[in-house]
């Protein structure tokens, strides 16, 4: 009997259900929580759950499960969609397919189905998807739970509305015009009766799943729009809150394990003698760490508990093969050789307009200027950690803070050899991720251990692990040139971003002679539509073996400093004012115009400023959304200090305009410390940095006043998690520009020594 | 193996452990108190602050044997949805977490914080909680929620901790 609790803000501990993978949903406070035996015995059965009548059909509409509350109390869950659970006494449970990491999905995807189901959020209960195809895709990820939900499932709670709709109107044998939802129930205008959703479902399971149904106006919107708490708020203030971190399963092992400070090592012999002697600990296993394109080694102690498996693997003494990577895995290297190949401008391109050779050849004034940003780390305040049980009737169960409960269980499936329907993940609430945990090298470090121990095993990774042993966001190089002709006008503008690309390295699939598929994102004309007459945008990839990955905003959260620091420079070197000349290049644009009318008018662009102070702007859309900052700085010695932010974005129709604005906030304080906090840096083969007291992030105290405007429209909803990070690094560094003359073209910087 | 005694939360525990283990290893996962968070393990995220004797520590540095007969209380011993410390409230109300992996800790650190200056300033709020790292980013509200506790609880017994 699995003791895991599941996520549950309302409290309550519950049982995993060995019966039931498809569809049992929470119980509600008021009942007792579900007895295996008890409903074993309530319902004479001795096998799996029961099934009562309508078979899981494709979409697994129609599966119901019998669960149990009181003694003897036979309670009637029914899966009217896979999203929308309902059972006979009341409860009403929606499903959330994508894993919370502090973007708050847990809240976005109940409403979204709330809305048209005509339910409250206080009537609901949220359960996490486990992954099963029926979800669809379930990687928080690339900003796009509400962008690819937001017909989907207002349609989910659409149909369910309309079948309970027809259900009472077929029981009090009226006209289903006369009846509408409210409140999880159906009302009878004309007499006023009405039933409870509870009371209707299994008549309403017994319904087609109407499709296509007409959808709310923004108008009629009761909660989507609207700056509602979310509801995991209050578990997460009293401690209560379970993380992957918090997981326990009843005989696990702590592992802690040692991985070659190259990353690449291999273990030629290690002595564990002395490990062995530290009490608790258990077993010294060779272990491995499955990247997604290699195995690394590694040496894994298991004890008891943590803080012998620490001291253990600090007793370890190995011995590792390092190869060349001493002189190989060097930041240095990887930029010397991103430099060499700037110097040759063939890169595939992107997006293309007129020549930008021609066009240079004739400008007045021709600019040229290389860009660089660092390696980083994710650096989520919840290190790697996963739970792994291989069980010996072949199944294997997880409990991870993953970002794709999907993909979690592919890999696991692929890993172990077996079927994917034998592999179980349960997705406790994230303690941030960035992209790291859609990286699952550490969900299969436990399972090898698991396999190996034969106990369920719980990696922790120390906070040196998460900085040393990535992977991380790469370092890239973004090479501008541009011209601007005698009328002041910008005739060319040209950027080729280098470096290493993640299709290529994690899935060994960079198209030959292409540009990257992902890293065009933010800068290609697509989505930086400047109107330049001559333009180039293309990428070229210079390999290495430090392993990278997505973090937050991927590409763009490189790209978009070169791209809008130089369109800055281009502007003072046409003599106009930034602002202005991006409103010119945009006028086709009209969201960017929009969004840079409202910036100018918001932060007061034109007002003149004081002595000392300068102001900075930069505009990128990515994942859908269009946001742009005016970064305001003030001379501080021989720095500056960031006084303010303000923002504008547009993303469309949004869900929760408190949690955009959340995002938002946390967007520029983590585009922040990229830009003005300590990078990652290999020498020697080994990352330099290992803990917050040299990896840096961005403190309260260095944080500025932010202030967030959201535009109102009625276009589809675009990305909130990622957009609002690309354009922090080339504001605030125009505004450095502005303020001191100074131009950064290299991050990070210290904001306290400009030279 | 040591025979420690802790009051944690204003409950005596008797437990055997390495009286080297940090406090935070064993609130978690011998006490089962998982509230408080494990960060960095050197004391710089405060994502592991505890109270001992009332004052904010970090217990991942904190053996347990230095621990014993002190008075210890972590996120949970603050207060309860049911009955929520005006600290949490006001976290609430400002909807200050994000993944809230760390807010135990900000939260332990503000609770100190009011205690000390039941009214702070901007700069008294920097101060106090510099030390408590949020990768989400959340410390406006952070900053926010510790003005609008400190504004709502005057007089009510916020200094008392409980």
């Amino acid at each position: 009997m699995a003791l895991h609790k599941e996520n549950n803000p309302e409290g309550g501990t519950l049982e995993s259900q060995p019966l039931d993978r498809q569809a049992l949903p929470r119980q509600p406070l008021d009942r007792q929580p579900l007895d295996r035996r008890h409903f074993m015995k309530a319902m004479g059965l001795t096998g799996v759950g029961l099934v009562l009548g309508f078979s899981a059909q494709a979409g697994g509409r129609g599966t119901s499960v019998v669960n149990v509350g009181q003694e003897g109390t036979a309670v009637l869950s029914f899966e009217l969609h896979p999203f929308v659970v309902i059972d006979n006494a009341g409860g009403i449970t929606i499903i959330n397919h994508r894993p919370d990491m502090g973007q708050a999905t847990w809240q976005a995807v109940p409403m979204m189905v709330a809305e048209e189901l005509e339910v409250s959020l206080d009537q609901i209960q949220i359960r996490q998807s486990d992954g099963l195809r029926k979800y669809g895709a379930q990687l928080s990820g690339g900003s796009s739970t509400v962008r690819t939900g937001w017909t989907r499932l207002r349609q989910a709670g659409a149909a369910a509305r309309e079948m309970f709709t027809q259900a009472a109107a077929d029981r009090w044998k009226v006209s289903k015009a006369d009846c509408y939802a409210q409140e999880g129930k159906i009302f009878h205008k004309p007499t006023g009766k009405s039933f409870t959703y509870g009371e209707l479902v299994e008549d309403a399971a017994r319904l087609e799943v109407p499709k296509d149904l007409p959808l709310k106006a923004k108008k009629d919107f009761k909660l989507l729009g609207k700056a509602l708490p979310r509801p995991e708020v209050p578990a997460k203030v009293t401690g209560r809150a379970e993380f992957g971190m918090d997981v326990e399963v009843p005989g696990m092992l702590y592992a802690s394990i040692e991985r070659s400070p190259m990353i690449h090592g291999k273990v030629l012999s290690f002595d564990d003698a002395n490990a062995k002697k530290v009490p608790g600990v258990k077993q010294v296993l060779k272990a491995e760490r499955p990247l997604p394109y290699k195995t690394c080694e590694s040496v894994a102690v298991l004890a008891d508990n943590y803080w012998a498996a620490t001291q253990g693997r600090k007793a370890l003494k190995i011995e590792w093969n390092n190869a060349n990577y001493a002189t190989d895995l060097t930041t240095d290297r990887y930029f010397a050789q991103l430099r060499e190949a700037a110097k040759v401008p063939d890169a595939p391109a992107y997006s293309q307009a007129g020549d930008v050779k021609a066009a240079l050849g004739t400008a007045a004034k021709k600019l040229e200027a290389q860009y660089e940003t660092p390696f980083l780390a994710h650096a989520p305040m919840e290190p790697e950690v996963a739970v792994a049980h291989v069980k010996d009737d072949g199944t294997c169960e997880i409990w991870a803070p993953v970002q794709g409960p999907d993909g979690a269980i592919e890999q696991v499936a692929k890993y172990l050899g077996i079927a994917p329907e034998k592999v179980k993940v349960n997705v406790p609430f994230l303690g941030g991720a960035f992209g790291r945990k859609a990286y699952l090298d550490f969900v299969l470090e436990a399972v090898y251990l698991s396999k190996q121990a034969k106990v369920p095993v719980k990696v922790i990774w120390t906070r040196e692990d998460d900085i040393q042993q990535g992977p991380f966001r790469p370092g890239m190089l973004s090479a501008m040139r541009g011209g601007v002709d005698a009328q002041g006008t910008i005739t060319a503008f040209e950027h080729t971003l280098i470096g290493e690309s993640i299709m290529g390295q994690v899935y060994g699939a960079f198209p030959a002679g292409k540009p990257d598929p992902w890293a065009g994102e933010g800068i290609s004309h697509e989505e930086s539509p400047y109107a330049f007459a001559n333009a180039k945008v293309g990428f070229k990839r210079v390999t290495t073996d430090i392993p990278i990955v997505w973090w937050r905003s991927v590409y763009p959260s490189n790209s978009s400093f070169g791209h809008e620091s130089f369109v800055d420079e281009l502007a003072h070197a046409a003599g106009k004012d930034p602002l202005d000349a991006r409103l010119e290049l945009l006028k086709d644009a009209p969201r960017f115009q929009n969004v840079l009318k409202t910036l100018a008018e918001k932060a007061s662009w034109y007002q003149p400023l004081p002595e000392g102070m300068g102001k900075g702007v930069a505009i990128a859309k990515s994942f859908g959304s269009v946001c742009a900052h005016a970064v305001f700085v003030k001379k501080d010695g021989v720095g500056v200090k960031i006084d303010r932010v303000v923002t504008v974005l547009d993303c469309g129709m949004y869900v929760n305009p408190d949690n955009v604005r959340a995002q938002t906030e946390g967007n520029i304080a983590m585009g922040i410390s990229a830009a003005i906090k300590p990078a990652i840096t290999f020498a020697g083969g080994k990352a330099q940095q290992s803990n917050f007291h040299q990896y840096q992030i961005l403190r309260i105290d260095e944080m500025p006043k932010v202030e967030i405007h959201l535009v109102e429209n009625e276009e589809a909803p675009g990305g909130v998690g990622e957009p609002g990070l690309p354009p922090v690094a080339p504001a605030l560094c125009n505004a450095i520009f502005s303020a001191t003359g100074t131009r950064i073209r290299k991050l990070p910087f210290d904001l306290k020594k400009l030279s | 193996m040591a025979a420690i005694s802790l009051t944690i939360n204003g409950q005596l525990q008797r437990l055997d452990v390495d009286p080297r283990t940090p406090l935070l290893w064993v609130l978690r996962d011998q006490v089962g108190l998982k509230g408080t968070k494990f960060g960095c393990g050197i004391s710089q995220c405060g994502a592991c602050t505890v109270h001992i004797d009332g004052k904010p520590a970090r217990s991942c540095s904190y053996p347990v044997q230095a621990a014993a007969d002190k008075q210890i209380t972590t996120i949970e011993g603050i207060g309860t949805e049911e009955k929520l410390h005006p600290v949490q409230r006001a976290w609430i109300e400002e909807q200050v977490p994000q993944c809230g992996y760390c807010q135990s800790g900000q939260i332990m650190t503000a609770v100190a914080l009011l205690k000390d200056k039941p009214a702070p300033t901007d700069e008294d709020i920097d101060l106090a909680m510099r030390g408590n790292l949020c990768r989400c980013g959340t410390y406006q509200r952070v900053r926010k929620a510790i003005h609008s506790a400190a504004a709502n609880s005057k007089g009510d017994g916020i200094t008392q901790g409980k």
